[in-house]
């Protein structure tokens, strides 16, 4: 009889959730006859977020104490199933938004494709080794290549895939290198083996923490590791950019607290300054970059850019309540970087051309709730109050004062001010240009009914305004899962 | 409770006001009524509140972020209570001119009056800084799209200034906030100890200082006075700048005893240069509203004399002549919208000779410039006597600045009020340019009356105010 290793299926629940609804796609896009083709796999993917979204909720109820499961490689915990769930949820919500997309090739391969993202990141956030973690990386950056190149008939999107692969397929390089470095230094590949060889001052160690650093700031598209982000945030179809700036942040960042928490609390010193530098960076050069951007798009890529920086001084913070604090930041962020895009998405599709700042105007009264669902997006992207986004501000300038780097809250108010330029400046063209004069729309009929965009967008304001008035259970749910750690 | 349906009231309408889409003008009846409705609500807030225990009364505290002693906790001080009295008054009356005069899309434009109300309540009322800062930034929200959107040409720099000069000032507060917040343990105003960090104190004090606005800092003033419809201009100079005295009675002076002390003579100086300038400049502009909005910068000049006098005279007195200049000011930009509506314009070199064959207007324009300029016997005169007084002990040279600021007052108020009503009738005033109506007087009269009401009785507001337990809380503190 052969030892067989106990697996816990409920952790692994939401990685197979997803798998299943993305095989079921797959499955429906050759079998179903093709006008119900796209319904079907659609719903399946959906499906698989949303079972991915319960099952996370009870690993997250199940699992008080972390554990590490299959010989140190992948974690059990609360702060992994959160993530999920923000992921999860996120990707329900961009199945929605994409639900009624124009018609393309391979709508199927489209769904089970996002899913499979999902299953990647799900896997990735409970990664507890430099394996897995790399692993579970690869896995979803290959699912995202295909995804932002997917609208093959247009340039921009095949340009998008292209850089994204070569600056994707860099990024992870570094990231692989990184963790040889790490691994030759100490011979362990288990963050918690990593953390207990004592080798602080090895060179080999530091540079290695910084090329994993430096890997993993790719992917949250922190300056000066965000020069993809602009182009392929353009480029790719509006619903993969929802996902990639929601989920794959969300994903990179709980990866990045877990892995220079657990594996480096010796060196934190060192990498402490080094995130703090990145995030001053992404803040001063993201918000600057935005006020000179036309095309919405780019200009919420660099906007996302600017709050990579502002869950970078969470993470810099190094304390268990900084943690709490990008947990918390990431769930209003999620919401309103989804809905932003869908808001984007929708007027893309009524105009049938890519959406810029005068192409919103007027939206604001020909759209009314459209409109007051974009308001509402920059308002808390911005930090006002009403918005989720005010409190994850605000916990993220206590965490950094709190940890002394009194310069990074300066540079957050400043940047909160330059950004205010740029976010009212959409809604100036939302409310206060009349889109007469620019002859946008085709004339005659109304947009096309969008319901599943609509529950999204409604969606996403509910978040962002529910986590202004209930920001207690949602920061206990971050504490919970922060306390997983060991800071 | 009764406080919390105060702010709650005026938010709640304008969410239905905006989601149900009503007619016209059954939109404009439901905020006007609402606005009553919150006026009938202070009137039972001012009757249950104690003036003799003083203190903090009618209070309603409820957890909201336990982790960082974030809490919702709102009520009245004997002050609060008379700002948001002034507040509802002016607001109902600029609804009130909002539904007369008629404004396009009416259902976003009433939501954001009564959110705007709404919000400056909030602010009159918080005891959490957290909160304060919540509802401060709110008021921000409407007023740049009431201003955007329903302004007059230049609206869009107006809009523009506007913002970069509040949120720079809202910004400082925010990491003030944070610092007190997070050395405190606790953001309550209630709990919270006192600080002398003098950085932290000027975060708050240049937010204050930007929202009154105090010279240097009022470079956004002239265009968006000028450019805001002339009822959100109204609301603009009489209640929001207010929200700027509350923050120096409630936050800066109790909770920053030392730096205030430290920092009086900087800013009891910049105030009185801010005085003196903003009179001159009151006494040169070439229209209606530059007189109104620069002498509206004047008067907060003065009662940053009466508030950083550190007595109850001073104090006293700031709050008096808060209450009166919100509804001073709110009379006056209402007249100035009705002149404009008669002749198009409001340039005093096209306007005159509005006396013959007006004397509604006549009668009404002169008692409230009277009461503007401060004659012996109003209620303003009162306040600035009681600043004149308060601040003697901090130096004679301010007390005589008072003075003089009451002679320039005297000067742009006469000159104005000649240039509208006496004179030769100018290009621009048509002969058959109607006298007031009944609807305009409705909304005038009542404001008129309660200020000739404060001039019979100012001990009213000023021995009700800060006296008792509310001057210990902001007098103790610098003892």
């Amino acid at each position: 009889m052969i030892d067989t290793p106990s697996v816990d299926w409920l952790a692994l629940s939401p990685t197979l959730a997803l798998l299943a609804g993305a095989a079921i796609a797959l499955l429906a896009a050759v079998l179903v006859p093709d006008w119900m083709k796209k319904a079907i796999t659609a719903a399946a993917s959906l499906a698989g977020f949303a079972v991915a979204a319960v099952l996370s909720g009870v690993v997250f109820d199940q699992s008080p104490t972390p554990e590490v499961l299959l010989q140190g490689t992948l974690a059990r915990d609360q702060l992994a199933a959160l993530a999920q769930l923000v992921i999860a949820v996120t990707g329900a919500a961009v199945v929605l938004v994409s639900w009624f997309e124009r018609e393309r090739q391979g709508s199927g391969e489209y769904y089970a494709l996002l899913a499979v993202a999902g299953a990647g990141m799900a896997f990735f956030v409970s990664a507890e080794d430099l394996m897995t973690l790399f692993l579970g990386l690869e896995w979803f950056s290959l699912c995202l290549y295909i995804l932002v190149a997917v609208d093959r008939e247009r340039e921009t999107s095949l340009e998008a895939g292209l850089k994204y692969l070569i600056v994707g397929g860099f990024g992870s390089a570094v990231l692989l290198f990184g963790s040889a470095l790490v691994y030759g230094a100490t011979g362990e590949l288990s963050f918690g083996a990593i953390a207990s060889a004592q080798t602080q001052d090895d060179a080999f160690l530091l540079a290695g923490l910084a090329m994993i650093l430096a890997g993993l700031a790719f992917k949250v598209s922190a300056a000066p590791f965000h020069m993809w982000t602009p182009d392929v945030y353009q480029g790719s179809p509006t619903s993969v950019t929802a996902f990639m700036s929601a989920a794959t942040k969300t994903a990179a960042f709980v990866a990045m607290l877990r892995l220079l928490v657990t594996a480096f609390p010796e060196q934190s010193d060192v990498w402490t300054i080094a995130v703090a530098v990145l995030a001053a960076i992404s803040l001063v050069w993201g918000n600057l970059a935005a006020l000179a951007q036309r095309n919405l798009k780019r200009l919420l890529a660099y906007s996302s850019i600017s709050h990579a920086g502002f869950m970078l001084m969470a993470v810099a913070a190094n304390s268990e309540f900084g943690g709490e604090a990008l947990l918390y930041y990431l769930v209003p962020y999620s919401a309103m970087s989804v809905g932003a895009f869908g808001v984007v998405a929708a007027r893309e599709r009524e105009l049938g051309k890519a959406a810029t700042l005068e192409s919103l105007a007027g939206l604001g009264w020909e759209r009314p709730y459209y409109g007051i669902a974009l308001w509402t997006f920059m308002l808390g992207m911005a930090g006002f109050p009403l918005t989720g986004g005010m409190f994850g501000k605000l916990f993220v300038l206590s965490a950094a004062y709190d940890a002394g780097d009194w310069w990074l809250v300066i540079l957050g108010v400043v940047a909160t001010a330059v950004s205010l330029a740029y976010y009212l400046n959409v809604v100036r063209w939302l409310y206060m240009r009349s889109g007469a004069g620019l002859r946008l729309a085709p004339a005659g009929g109304s947009p096309p009914r969008d319901t599943a965009l609509g529950v999204a967008v409604a969606a996403c304001v509910v978040v962002t305004v529910g986590s202004f008035f209930f920001v207690q259970p949602i920061l206990d749910a971050a504490a919970d899962a922060a306390s997983s750690l060991p800071f | 409770m009764l406080t919390t349906l105060l702010l709650v009231l005026p938010v709640v309408a304008a969410l239905v006001l905006a989601i149900v889409p009503l007619p016209r003008d059954a939109t404009a009846g439901l905020a006007l009524l609402t606005a009553l409705l919150e006026v009938g609500l202070w009137i039972v807030a001012a009757t249950r509140y104690d003036f003799d225990a003083g203190g903090l009364q009618l209070g309603t505290s409820r957890e909201w972020v336990e982790s960082l002693g974030i809490s919702y906790t709102v009520g009245f001080y004997g002050f609060s209570i008379w700002l948001v009295g002034a507040t509802v008054v002016v607001f109902a009356a600029a609804i009130g001119y909002a539904m007369w005069t008629g404004r396009e899309r009416p259902r976003a434009y009433y939501a954001l009056m009564l959110f705007l109300s709404g919000a400056v309540v909030a602010t009159f009322v918080a005891q959490d800084l957290l909160l304060f800062y919540i509802a401060f930034e709110a008021m921000l929200i409407p007023l740049y799209v009431l201003v955007g959107v329903w302004g007059g040409p230049r609206r869009l720099s107006a809009t523009l200034t506007l913002v970069i000069y509040t949120m720079a000032g809202s910004l400082l507060m925010l990491a003030s906030v944070v610092a007190f917040g997070v050395t405190q343990g606790t953001f309550s105003l209630v709990d919270s100890g006192t600080s002398d960090n003098v950085w932290i104190f000027l975060g708050f004090a240049i937010a204050f200082a930007v929202k009154a606005p105090l010279f240097p800092l009022h470079g956004w003033l002239p265009l968006a006075y000028r450019e805001a419809p002339v009822e959100v201009a109204a609301v603009l100079s009489a209640v929001v700048s207010k929200t700027a005295v509350y923050g120096f009675l409630r936050i800066c002076l109790p909770k920053f005893p030392e730096p205030s002390d430290d920092l009086a003579g900087l800013v009891l100086v910049l105030a009185a240069a801010g005085l003196v300038y903003a009179s001159l400049l009151a006494f040169r502009a070439p229209d209606l509203r530059g007189v109104v909005a620069y002498s509206s910068m004047a008067q907060m000049g003065l009662i940053t004399l009466g508030v950083f006098a550190f007595d109850d005279l001073g104090l006293s007195g700031a709050v008096l002549q808060s209450v009166a200049h919100a509804l001073v000011s709110a009379s006056m930009f209402l007249l100035v919208g009705m002149v404009e509506l008669r002749c198009g314009t409001g340039e005093l070199a096209s306007l005159g000779g509005m006396a013959r064959r007006r004397p509604v207007l006549a009668t009404v324009v002169l008692i409230a410039g009277m009461i503007a300029l401060a004659v012996p016997g109003s209620a303003t005169f009162a306040g600035e006597f009681l600043i004149l007084a308060g601040v003697y002990d901090q130096g004679w040279g301010y007390s005589a600045v008072v003075a003089l600021g009451i002679v320039l007052a005297a000067m742009y108020m006469l000159r104005v009020i000649s240039a509208i009503l006496h004179v030769k009738p100018g290009p621009a005033v048509r002969e058959e340019a109607p006298d007031l109506r009944g609807a305009e007087l409705g909304l005038v009269i009542p404001l008129i009356l309660v200020l000739l009401g404060l001039s019979l009785w100012p001990a009213l507001v000023s021995e009700s105010s800060v006296s008792g337990e509310a001057a210990d809380v902001v007098l103790e503190a610098l003892r």
